[in-house]
């Protein structure tokens, strides 16, 4: 309980220091854009694969698990969209991606530390946490809702796939419900959520890389570490976020 | 010049620096010598403050850096630069960009002036084609060299080197070692070396400080520390056999030229 706060007031800390002030507005803006292309554009191949699959998987299980005679034909596509839109385009897509690019920032940064680059750039007078992780946080904290956006989309082009190659429904009847009863707040909830999942991603897995100590050992453990509190965190926030956006 | 008073840092109830006492000048190449783990990482990292003394002094021409203020802080800290154990060098960056960064970060000049600059500096330390290079694709020696003009590129008054040789072949060591001397002299910067090599120390300890155990056990320079009475230092020094022959030489010359008086 003890270890928790104190980690909580280190975290803390570190976001004091990231939220300061920059020291030259073109560098840091030279490195968002290099983060924007290394930790958003390097992430839609993987967003778009995995949305692609799951939105083909969804229908087929309603269509073959829970649409009855009883239920109108509309249900399969209603209810994919509904799980793209509410969960799996911010929540679980925020959860892998929490593996993919909440590892790569903890262990980038914590090469740094154990290389004792981050030392170099204390010597010189730069805030290392500002200039290491800022970027990184506003750089995923923008792209996210972009990465949400191919996942719904995405997710609805792998439905519409298993009606034009599987056909295990017609076209019309997924477009049906994919159509019925929508609801534009939830897209805007997907994106608040998704941005809220980007803040944790970046700054907890910064602040693990951040706090390395020791050599290449730690630094995998600190990778794993963060991989491990990222996806808790997300569950617990996407816990109050859906009571609290609904 | 720095000079430290009764520098004191402890880590959980451990004292691993117990009251140091040193000046170093400007324009001469202080050496800090010591066996592996004597203190003098944690001593230079106190005097450049990536750690805080427990008590002491810490005066950077007359500036106490533990009292200053943040912002006098950074200030006093765009004055120095440091050459580290691993050069530390910015993997993602080429070698250019790597001594533009303090250019970047602080250098009010434009982009032409501060391009300049960086190659200048990587000229002095005979690195002019090498610009477009990564350090994962250079020697160490030249990741050194690397690490040197970006400590230069601001023209710090104080530059700081721990163990710059180490990992490297004796014919290189010796030309990072003349190439931080030379600076030193031109740019009359107050150069501060952690260093075991006793290569370094016999070729460029204008002034050495030799720590053993937290405590300043012995101060002098490269003509006096094979002479030196302290036991502590001469077990030091001559653990190496080339040290001890040389020393047994010359206590051999001294003898005869004796006997023939």
């Amino acid at each position: 309980m003890f270890k928790g706060i104190q980690t909580f007031g280190k975290y803390l800390i570190l976001l004091g220091r990231v939220f300061s002030r920059p020291e030259r507005l073109r560098v840091y803006f030279r490195q968002l854009i290099h983060e924007i292309e290394s930790l958003g554009v390097n992430s839609s191949g993987i967003v778009i694969l995995i949305s692609l699959f799951i939105g083909a998987v969804i229908t087929i299980q309603i269509k073959l698990n829970i649409q009855s005679p009883w239920m109108p034909p509309w249900v399969v596509g209603y209810t994919t969209r509904e799980i793209m839109l509410l969960e799996f385009s911010s929540s679980i897509m925020c959860l892998i991606l929490s593996g993919k690019v909440g590892s790569n920032i903890a262990s980038e940064i914590g090469t740094m530390r154990v290389t004792q680059q981050i030392d170099a750039l204390e010597i010189m007078g730069v805030n290392s946490a500002c200039y290491l992780i800022l970027p990184k946080m506003v750089a995923l904290m923008l792209f996210m809702p972009i990465l949400v956006t191919f996942s719904i989309f995405f997710g609805i082009i792998g439905a519409y796939c298993t009606c034009w190659f599987l056909g295990i429904m017609t076209a019309s009847d997924l477009e049906m419900g994919l159509l019925h009863d929508f609801n534009a707040y939830f897209v805007l909830s997907s994106y608040i959520k998704s941005v809220f999942f980007a803040f944790i991603i970046s700054t907890v897995s910064a602040y693990y890389g951040y706090n390395v100590e020791g050599g290449s050992l730690d630094v995998g453990k600190a990778s794993t570490n963060s991989v491990v509190s990222c996806s808790v965190l997300i569950l617990f926030s996407d816990l109050v976020l859906t009571k609290l956006l609904n | 010049m720095i000079e430290v008073k009764s520098l004191c840092k402890s880590f959980d109830n451990k004292e691993v620096l117990r009251g140091i006492d040193a000046i170093f000048e400007d324009g001469k190449t202080n050496l800090i010598i010591g066996q592996s783990g004597s203190g003098k990482t944690v001593f230079m990292k106190c005097i450049v403050g990536l750690f805080e003394p427990t008590t002491g002094e810490l005066l950077y021409d007359n500036r106490n850096f533990l009292t200053m203020g943040k912002k006098e802080k950074i200030g006093l800290r765009r004055e120095m630069g440091m050459i580290f154990q691993s050069a530390a060098l910015f993997d993602s960056m080429s070698v250019l960009e790597n001594v533009m960064f303090p250019l970047n970060m602080f250098s009010t000049e434009t982009f032409i002036e501060r391009e300049a600059r960086a190659k200048f500096c990587l000229d002095r330390v005979n690195l002019s084609e090498a610009y477009s290079k990564y350090p994962g694709e250079i020697s160490g020696g030249m990741q050194k060299r690397v690490a040197i003009a970006r400590a230069i590129s601001l023209n710090p008054k104080y530059l700081f080197c721990d163990e710059p040789n180490s990992g490297l072949d004796p014919k290189t060591s010796l030309i990072i070692d003349e190439l931080i001397q030379d600076i030193t002299h031109e740019y009359c910067m107050t150069t501060i070396i952690n260093t075991h090599d006793m290569n370094s120390v016999m070729g460029i300890g204008e002034n050495i400080i030799f720590l053993c155990d937290g405590l300043k056990e012995w101060e002098g320079d490269s003509t006096k520390v094979m002479s030196a009475e302290s036991k502590k230092l001469n077990d030091f020094i001559f653990a190496s056999d080339l040290f001890k022959k040389v020393k047994e030489a010359e206590q051999e010359e001294i003898r005869v030229r004796d006997a023939l008086l």
